[in-house]
Protein backbone atom coordinates (compact mmCIF):
# COMPACT_ATOMS: atom_id res chain seq x y z
CA UNK A 1 0.00 0.00 0.00
CA UNK A 2 2.81 2.13 1.36
CA UNK A 3 4.70 1.15 -1.41
CA UNK A 4 2.47 1.45 -4.38
CA UNK A 5 2.01 5.01 -3.72
CA UNK A 6 5.49 5.87 -3.59
CA UNK A 7 5.82 4.24 -7.25
CA UNK A 8 2.75 5.43 -8.47
CA UNK A 9 2.98 9.02 -6.90
CA UNK A 10 6.79 9.48 -8.41
CA UNK A 11 7.30 7.67 -11.17
CA UNK A 12 4.48 5.48 -12.79
CA UNK A 13 1.16 7.47 -12.35
CA UNK A 14 3.30 10.99 -11.90
CA UNK A 15 1.05 13.83 -12.29
CA UNK A 16 3.61 15.97 -13.88
CA UNK A 17 4.74 13.60 -16.41
CA UNK A 18 2.47 10.67 -16.86
CA UNK A 19 -1.10 12.06 -15.57
CA UNK A 20 -0.26 15.40 -17.13
CA UNK A 21 -2.48 16.54 -14.83
CA UNK A 22 -2.64 20.67 -13.09
CA UNK A 23 -0.61 22.03 -15.78
CA UNK A 24 -1.40 25.61 -15.57
CA UNK A 25 0.47 26.04 -12.80
CA UNK A 26 3.04 23.65 -13.91
CA UNK A 27 4.14 25.50 -17.30
CA UNK A 28 3.61 29.12 -15.46
CA UNK A 29 5.34 29.30 -12.26
CA UNK A 30 8.35 26.90 -13.41
CA UNK A 31 10.99 30.21 -14.29
CA UNK A 32 12.62 29.30 -11.43
CA UNK A 33 13.79 26.17 -8.75
CA UNK A 34 12.37 28.26 -5.82
CA UNK A 35 9.09 29.13 -7.62
CA UNK A 36 8.49 25.45 -8.50
CA UNK A 37 9.79 24.33 -4.85
CA UNK A 38 7.51 26.45 -3.30
CA UNK A 39 4.49 25.95 -5.28
CA UNK A 40 5.42 22.28 -5.12
CA UNK A 41 4.53 22.04 -1.81
CA UNK A 42 1.85 24.49 -1.19
CA UNK A 43 0.24 21.47 -3.93
CA UNK A 44 1.02 18.40 -1.95
CA UNK A 45 0.08 20.11 1.28
CA UNK A 46 -3.58 20.77 -0.44
CA UNK A 47 -3.62 17.37 -1.72
CA UNK A 48 -2.15 15.61 1.42
CA UNK A 49 -5.00 17.63 3.70
CA UNK A 50 -7.83 17.25 0.70
CA UNK A 51 -7.82 13.66 0.40
CA UNK A 52 -7.01 12.54 4.01
CA UNK A 53 -10.37 15.07 5.02
CA UNK A 54 -12.37 13.37 1.84
CA UNK A 55 -11.67 9.94 2.80
CA UNK A 56 -13.47 9.87 6.25
CA UNK A 57 -16.42 11.65 5.09
CA UNK A 58 -16.71 9.59 1.62
CA UNK A 59 -19.66 7.46 3.15
CA UNK A 60 -21.96 10.87 3.75
CA UNK A 61 -21.24 12.73 0.69
CA UNK A 62 -24.15 11.56 -1.62
CA UNK A 63 -22.92 10.54 -5.63
CA UNK A 64 -25.18 12.91 -7.10
CA UNK A 65 -23.41 15.71 -5.48
CA UNK A 66 -20.20 14.74 -5.21
CA UNK A 67 -18.09 16.89 -7.11
CA UNK A 68 -20.04 20.35 -5.77
CA UNK A 69 -18.76 19.00 -2.42
CA UNK A 70 -15.05 18.13 -3.27
CA UNK A 71 -14.40 21.42 -4.34
CA UNK A 72 -15.99 23.07 -1.54
CA UNK A 73 -13.62 21.40 1.16
CA UNK A 74 -11.08 21.82 -1.72
CA UNK A 75 -11.08 25.75 -1.89
CA UNK A 76 -12.01 25.59 1.74
CA UNK A 77 -8.57 23.81 2.74
CA UNK A 78 -6.78 25.96 0.03
CA UNK A 79 -8.33 29.40 1.27
CA UNK A 80 -7.09 28.56 4.67
CA UNK A 81 -3.81 27.66 3.40
CA UNK A 82 -3.71 31.02 1.54
CA UNK A 83 -4.24 33.07 4.63
CA UNK A 84 -2.30 30.81 6.17
CA UNK A 85 0.87 31.25 4.14
CA UNK A 86 -0.19 35.18 3.97
CA UNK A 87 0.25 35.88 7.62
CA UNK A 88 3.03 33.08 8.27
CA UNK A 89 5.17 33.32 5.50
CA UNK A 90 4.82 36.64 3.62
CA UNK A 91 7.90 36.07 1.16
CA UNK A 92 6.69 32.92 0.16
CA UNK A 93 2.88 34.47 -0.73
CA UNK A 94 5.18 37.26 -2.44
CA UNK A 95 6.34 34.43 -4.74
CA UNK A 96 3.89 32.76 -5.27
CA UNK A 97 0.98 35.14 -5.50
CA UNK A 98 -2.33 34.39 -7.79
CA UNK A 99 -0.76 30.39 -7.75
CA UNK A 100 -2.17 29.62 -4.09
CA UNK A 101 -5.54 30.28 -4.78
CA UNK A 102 -5.47 28.78 -8.86
CA UNK A 103 -4.41 25.23 -6.46
CA UNK A 104 -8.11 25.14 -6.42
CA UNK A 105 -8.60 24.61 -9.87
CA UNK A 106 -5.84 22.57 -10.11
CA UNK A 107 -7.41 19.66 -11.47
CA UNK A 108 -4.71 16.90 -10.13
CA UNK A 109 -5.93 17.48 -6.65
CA UNK A 110 -9.94 16.86 -7.39
CA UNK A 111 -8.58 13.96 -9.92
CA UNK A 112 -6.85 12.34 -7.04
CA UNK A 113 -9.78 12.95 -4.60
CA UNK A 114 -11.99 11.59 -7.00
CA UNK A 115 -10.42 8.70 -7.94
CA UNK A 116 -8.93 7.72 -4.93
CA UNK A 117 -9.67 9.20 -1.90
CA UNK A 118 -13.20 8.47 -2.50
CA UNK A 119 -12.66 5.15 -2.76
CA UNK A 120 -10.34 4.19 -0.06
CA UNK A 121 -9.51 4.48 3.74
CA UNK A 122 -7.98 7.56 4.90
CA UNK A 123 -4.31 5.99 5.45
CA UNK A 124 -3.96 4.63 2.01
CA UNK A 125 -5.63 8.71 1.02
CA UNK A 126 -3.31 10.36 2.83
CA UNK A 127 -0.34 8.20 1.19
CA UNK A 128 -1.87 8.83 -2.23
CA UNK A 129 -2.65 12.95 -2.06
CA UNK A 130 1.48 13.08 -0.32
CA UNK A 131 3.13 11.00 -2.90
CA UNK A 132 1.52 12.40 -6.04
CA UNK A 133 2.04 15.63 -4.57
CA UNK A 134 5.44 15.22 -3.97
CA UNK A 135 5.69 13.50 -7.38
CA UNK A 136 4.25 16.68 -9.24
CA UNK A 137 7.11 18.74 -6.84
CA UNK A 138 9.96 17.03 -8.02
CA UNK A 139 8.58 17.75 -11.73
CA UNK A 140 7.83 21.53 -10.54
CA UNK A 141 11.93 21.68 -9.28
CA UNK A 142 12.95 20.15 -12.25
CA UNK A 143 11.63 21.92 -14.61
CA UNK A 144 12.10 24.98 -12.84
CA UNK A 145 15.82 24.02 -12.47
CA UNK A 146 16.50 23.53 -16.48
CA UNK A 147 14.84 27.06 -17.23
CA UNK A 148 16.54 28.77 -14.46
CA UNK A 149 19.64 27.77 -15.63
CA UNK A 150 18.71 28.21 -19.29
CA UNK A 151 17.08 31.63 -18.86
CA UNK A 152 19.57 33.10 -16.20
CA UNK A 153 22.85 30.48 -15.76
CA UNK A 154 21.70 30.70 -12.11
CA UNK A 155 20.37 27.91 -9.47
CA UNK A 156 18.81 28.18 -6.83
CA UNK A 157 18.59 31.58 -6.92
CA UNK A 158 16.14 33.68 -4.78
CA UNK A 159 16.19 30.84 -1.69
CA UNK A 160 17.20 33.82 1.27
CA UNK A 161 13.86 35.73 -0.19
CA UNK A 162 11.57 32.52 0.47
CA UNK A 163 13.02 30.17 2.99
CA UNK A 164 14.80 33.09 5.10
CA UNK A 165 18.32 34.37 4.62
CA UNK A 166 20.01 31.31 6.26
CA UNK A 167 19.86 29.76 2.91
CA UNK A 168 21.68 33.30 0.67
CA UNK A 169 24.58 31.35 0.00
CA UNK A 170 22.72 28.46 -1.81
CA UNK A 171 22.32 30.42 -5.07
CA UNK A 172 24.80 29.27 -7.93
CA UNK A 173 25.88 31.62 -10.54
CA UNK A 174 27.15 29.68 -13.64
CA UNK A 175 28.64 32.22 -15.71
CA UNK A 176 29.81 35.38 -14.94
CA UNK A 177 28.59 37.52 -18.25
CA UNK A 178 25.31 35.66 -19.22
CA UNK A 179 23.01 37.61 -21.14
CA UNK A 180 19.88 34.99 -20.59
CA UNK A 181 18.02 32.71 -22.62
CA UNK A 182 15.10 34.18 -22.98
CA UNK A 183 12.49 31.55 -24.44
CA UNK A 184 13.65 29.38 -21.39
CA UNK A 185 12.33 31.82 -19.14
CA UNK A 186 9.04 32.85 -21.20
CA UNK A 187 6.14 30.48 -21.48
CA UNK A 188 7.20 28.21 -24.80
CA UNK A 189 10.40 27.23 -22.51
CA UNK A 190 7.92 25.80 -20.22
CA UNK A 191 6.09 23.75 -23.10
CA UNK A 192 9.56 22.75 -24.25
CA UNK A 193 11.01 21.98 -21.25
CA UNK A 194 8.27 19.60 -20.20
CA UNK A 195 7.80 18.59 -23.40
CA UNK A 196 11.59 17.12 -23.03
CA UNK A 197 10.82 15.92 -19.50
CA UNK A 198 7.92 13.52 -21.03
CA UNK A 199 10.27 12.44 -23.64
CA UNK A 200 13.03 11.63 -21.08
CA UNK A 201 10.38 9.73 -18.96
CA UNK A 202 9.17 7.34 -22.11
CA UNK A 203 12.11 6.84 -22.94
CA UNK A 204 13.71 5.55 -19.88
CA UNK A 205 10.59 3.40 -19.61
CA UNK A 206 10.72 1.95 -23.05
CA UNK A 207 14.48 0.66 -22.45
CA UNK A 208 12.60 -1.18 -19.53
CA UNK B 1 -46.80 8.80 -5.11
CA UNK B 2 -43.87 6.28 -3.63
CA UNK B 3 -41.60 7.63 -6.75
CA UNK B 4 -42.26 10.99 -6.23
CA UNK B 5 -41.75 10.09 -2.28
CA UNK B 6 -38.34 8.78 -3.26
CA UNK B 7 -37.36 11.45 -5.31
CA UNK B 8 -37.58 14.04 -3.02
CA UNK B 9 -36.14 12.07 -0.60
CA UNK B 10 -32.89 11.61 -2.64
CA UNK B 11 -33.18 15.57 -3.03
CA UNK B 12 -33.97 16.58 0.14
CA UNK B 13 -30.66 14.36 1.80
CA UNK B 14 -28.65 16.15 -0.72
CA UNK B 15 -29.71 20.16 -0.31
CA UNK B 16 -29.52 18.92 3.61
CA UNK B 17 -25.51 17.29 3.07
CA UNK B 18 -24.68 20.58 1.09
CA UNK B 19 -25.85 23.05 3.52
CA UNK B 20 -23.83 21.11 6.36
CA UNK B 21 -20.62 21.26 4.35
CA UNK B 22 -21.37 24.59 3.59
CA UNK B 23 -21.93 25.89 7.23
CA UNK B 24 -19.51 24.01 8.15
CA UNK B 25 -16.43 25.33 5.80
CA UNK B 26 -17.73 28.98 6.00
CA UNK B 27 -17.30 28.22 10.28
CA UNK B 28 -14.25 27.17 9.64
CA UNK B 29 -12.89 29.74 7.24
CA UNK B 30 -14.26 32.47 9.64
CA UNK B 31 -12.34 31.18 12.48
CA UNK B 32 -9.33 31.05 10.26
CA UNK B 33 -9.80 34.97 9.15
CA UNK B 34 -10.23 36.19 12.54
CA UNK B 35 -7.03 34.60 13.24
CA UNK B 36 -5.14 35.77 10.22
CA UNK B 37 -6.24 38.85 9.24
CA UNK B 38 -4.65 40.64 11.84
CA UNK B 39 -1.17 39.46 11.14
CA UNK B 40 -1.69 40.34 7.75
CA UNK B 41 -2.63 43.55 8.05
CA UNK B 42 0.51 44.22 10.53
CA UNK B 43 2.77 42.65 8.07
CA UNK B 44 1.32 44.86 5.02
CA UNK B 45 2.18 47.83 6.86
CA UNK B 46 5.01 46.55 7.40
CA UNK B 47 6.29 45.86 3.62
CA UNK B 48 4.72 49.13 2.87
CA UNK B 49 6.93 51.14 5.40
CA UNK B 50 10.27 48.85 4.37
CA UNK B 51 9.35 50.25 0.63
CA UNK B 52 8.76 53.21 1.64
CA UNK B 53 12.44 52.87 3.67
CA UNK B 54 13.47 52.48 0.15
CA UNK B 55 13.75 55.24 -1.34
CA UNK B 56 14.16 57.91 2.00
CA UNK B 57 16.39 56.92 4.66
CA UNK B 58 15.43 56.39 8.22
CA UNK B 59 18.05 59.79 9.12
CA UNK B 60 15.77 62.45 7.86
CA UNK B 61 12.56 61.78 9.53
CA UNK B 62 10.97 61.16 12.93
CA UNK B 63 7.23 60.95 12.40
CA UNK B 64 4.98 57.97 11.39
CA UNK B 65 5.52 57.82 8.15
CA UNK B 66 2.75 55.04 7.01
CA UNK B 67 -0.34 57.17 8.88
CA UNK B 68 1.33 60.71 8.14
CA UNK B 69 -0.01 61.36 4.13
CA UNK B 70 -1.94 63.74 2.00
CA UNK B 71 -4.30 62.05 -0.10
CA UNK B 72 -3.90 62.87 -4.34
CA UNK B 73 -6.84 62.83 -6.55
CA UNK B 74 -6.68 61.87 -9.73
CA UNK B 75 -4.33 63.97 -12.16
CA UNK B 76 -2.44 63.91 -15.30
CA UNK B 77 1.00 64.16 -13.28
CA UNK B 78 0.98 60.96 -11.55
CA UNK B 79 -1.62 59.79 -13.95
CA UNK B 80 -3.57 58.05 -11.05
CA UNK B 81 -6.68 57.00 -11.59
CA UNK B 82 -8.15 56.96 -8.08
CA UNK B 83 -7.08 58.79 -5.01
CA UNK B 84 -3.77 58.14 -3.55
CA UNK B 85 -1.71 58.84 -0.73
CA UNK B 86 1.47 60.73 -1.00
CA UNK B 87 3.62 60.38 2.24
CA UNK B 88 5.21 63.04 4.26
CA UNK B 89 8.48 62.20 6.18
CA UNK B 90 8.62 64.96 8.79
CA UNK B 91 11.62 66.13 11.10
CA UNK B 92 10.86 67.71 14.28
CA UNK B 93 7.44 68.77 12.24
CA UNK B 94 8.89 70.27 9.26
CA UNK B 95 8.74 68.71 6.06
CA UNK B 96 11.71 66.61 4.98
CA UNK B 97 10.50 64.56 1.93
CA UNK B 98 7.42 63.76 0.16
CA UNK B 99 6.86 60.07 -1.24
CA UNK B 100 4.79 59.83 -4.65
CA UNK B 101 3.75 56.94 -6.67
CA UNK B 102 3.82 57.52 -10.33
CA UNK B 103 2.66 55.82 -13.07
CA UNK B 104 4.06 55.23 -16.70
CA UNK B 105 1.33 54.05 -18.71
CA UNK B 106 3.16 53.42 -21.89
CA UNK B 107 5.81 50.82 -20.79
CA UNK B 108 6.41 47.88 -23.15
CA UNK B 109 3.86 45.72 -21.27
CA UNK B 110 1.70 48.03 -19.61
CA UNK B 111 1.35 50.29 -16.37
CA UNK B 112 4.83 50.65 -14.45
CA UNK B 113 4.03 52.01 -10.70
CA UNK B 114 7.26 53.50 -8.97
CA UNK B 115 7.83 55.37 -6.21
CA UNK B 116 9.61 58.47 -6.00
CA UNK B 117 11.05 59.82 -2.83
CA UNK B 118 11.59 63.88 -3.40
CA UNK B 119 13.26 66.47 -0.44
CA UNK B 120 11.95 69.55 0.29
CA UNK B 121 14.37 71.31 -2.21
CA UNK B 122 12.84 68.96 -4.71
CA UNK B 123 16.26 66.73 -5.45
CA UNK B 124 15.35 63.06 -5.77
CA UNK B 125 16.10 60.80 -2.85
CA UNK B 126 15.18 57.64 -4.44
CA UNK B 127 13.23 55.82 -6.44
CA UNK B 128 11.65 52.33 -6.89
CA UNK B 129 9.79 50.52 -9.26
CA UNK B 130 7.26 49.03 -7.21
CA UNK B 131 5.26 47.21 -10.15
CA UNK B 132 5.86 45.85 -13.40
CA UNK B 133 5.08 43.68 -16.51
CA UNK B 134 8.14 44.34 -18.45
CA UNK B 135 9.87 41.34 -20.33
CA UNK B 136 12.05 39.18 -18.03
CA UNK B 137 15.66 39.42 -19.16
CA UNK B 138 15.13 42.66 -21.70
CA UNK B 139 12.88 45.33 -19.63
CA UNK B 140 12.74 43.95 -16.18
CA UNK B 141 16.44 45.54 -15.69
CA UNK B 142 14.34 48.42 -13.91
CA UNK B 143 13.76 46.22 -11.19
CA UNK B 144 16.09 46.95 -8.24
CA UNK B 145 16.18 42.96 -7.77
CA UNK B 146 17.46 42.58 -11.33
CA UNK B 147 19.75 45.86 -11.63
CA UNK B 148 20.96 49.02 -9.82
CA UNK B 149 19.64 51.16 -12.96
CA UNK B 150 16.91 52.97 -11.32
CA UNK B 151 19.60 54.63 -8.89
CA UNK B 152 20.63 56.32 -11.29
CA UNK B 153 17.86 58.83 -10.54
CA UNK B 154 19.33 59.72 -7.23
CA UNK B 155 20.20 63.80 -6.86
CA UNK B 156 18.30 64.64 -9.97
CA UNK B 157 16.20 67.82 -9.75
CA UNK B 158 14.31 69.80 -11.99
CA UNK B 159 17.23 72.44 -11.25
CA UNK B 160 20.53 70.53 -12.59
CA UNK B 161 18.80 68.87 -14.97
CA UNK B 162 16.86 70.82 -17.90
CA UNK B 163 13.68 69.78 -19.61
CA UNK B 164 15.34 68.30 -22.73
CA UNK B 165 17.63 66.30 -20.36
CA UNK B 166 14.86 64.05 -19.10
CA UNK B 167 15.20 61.54 -21.62
CA UNK B 168 17.79 58.64 -22.59
CA UNK B 169 21.03 59.62 -24.08
CA UNK B 170 19.95 58.19 -27.29
CA UNK B 171 17.30 61.29 -27.20
CA UNK B 172 19.84 63.73 -26.24
CA UNK B 173 19.28 62.58 -22.92
CA UNK B 174 20.91 62.67 -19.57
CA UNK B 175 20.01 59.30 -18.37
CA UNK B 176 21.92 55.79 -19.41
CA UNK B 177 19.63 52.54 -20.63
CA UNK B 178 19.98 49.25 -21.93
CA UNK B 179 19.72 48.87 -25.56
CA UNK B 180 16.97 46.84 -26.61
CA UNK B 181 14.55 47.97 -23.95
CA UNK B 182 14.46 51.69 -24.69
CA UNK B 183 11.24 52.19 -24.32
CA UNK B 184 10.65 51.19 -20.70
CA UNK B 185 13.55 53.11 -20.05
CA UNK B 186 11.51 56.16 -21.85
CA UNK B 187 8.50 55.77 -19.57
CA UNK B 188 10.44 55.26 -16.63
CA UNK B 189 12.13 58.53 -17.10
CA UNK B 190 8.89 60.44 -18.16
CA UNK B 191 7.15 59.08 -14.88
CA UNK B 192 9.45 60.11 -12.66
CA UNK B 193 9.73 63.47 -14.27
CA UNK B 194 6.47 64.23 -13.95
CA UNK B 195 6.39 63.30 -10.82
CA UNK B 196 8.90 66.15 -10.21
CA UNK B 197 7.09 68.63 -12.10
CA UNK B 198 3.63 67.59 -9.56
CA UNK B 199 5.73 68.26 -6.77
CA UNK B 200 7.02 71.55 -8.10
CA UNK B 201 2.66 72.50 -8.70
CA UNK B 202 1.94 71.51 -5.46
CA UNK B 203 4.31 71.66 -2.38
CA UNK B 204 2.66 73.90 -0.66
CA UNK B 205 -0.06 71.49 0.07
CA UNK B 206 2.54 69.11 1.34
CA UNK B 207 3.63 72.10 3.95
CA UNK B 208 6.86 72.69 2.02
CA UNK B 209 6.90 76.74 1.91
CA UNK B 210 9.93 77.31 -0.11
Amino acid sequence: MFKEAVIDGLWKQNPGTIQLLGLCPTLAITTSVVNGLSLGIATMFVMMIANSSISPIRRFVPDEVRVPIFILVIAALVTVVDLSIHAFAEPLYKALGIFIPLIVTNCIVLARVESFASKNPTLPSFYDGLFMGLGLCFVLIILGGMREFLGQGTLFSGFDLVFGEALSGVSINFFDEYSGFLLAILPPGAFLGLALLIALVNWIDQKE
Amino acid sequence: MNNFIKKNKIVGRTVLVMIIFGVFFSTILQFVYNETNPIILKSEAEAKERLLLQVVSKKIYNNDLINSYIEIPPNQRLKNKAVIKGYVAKKENKVTAVILETRAPNGYSGEIKILVGIDAEGNILGTRVIKHQETPGLGDYIDINKGEWINIFTASSLKNTSQLEWAVKKDQGKFDYMSGATITARAVIVAINEALIYFKENKLEMGIDV
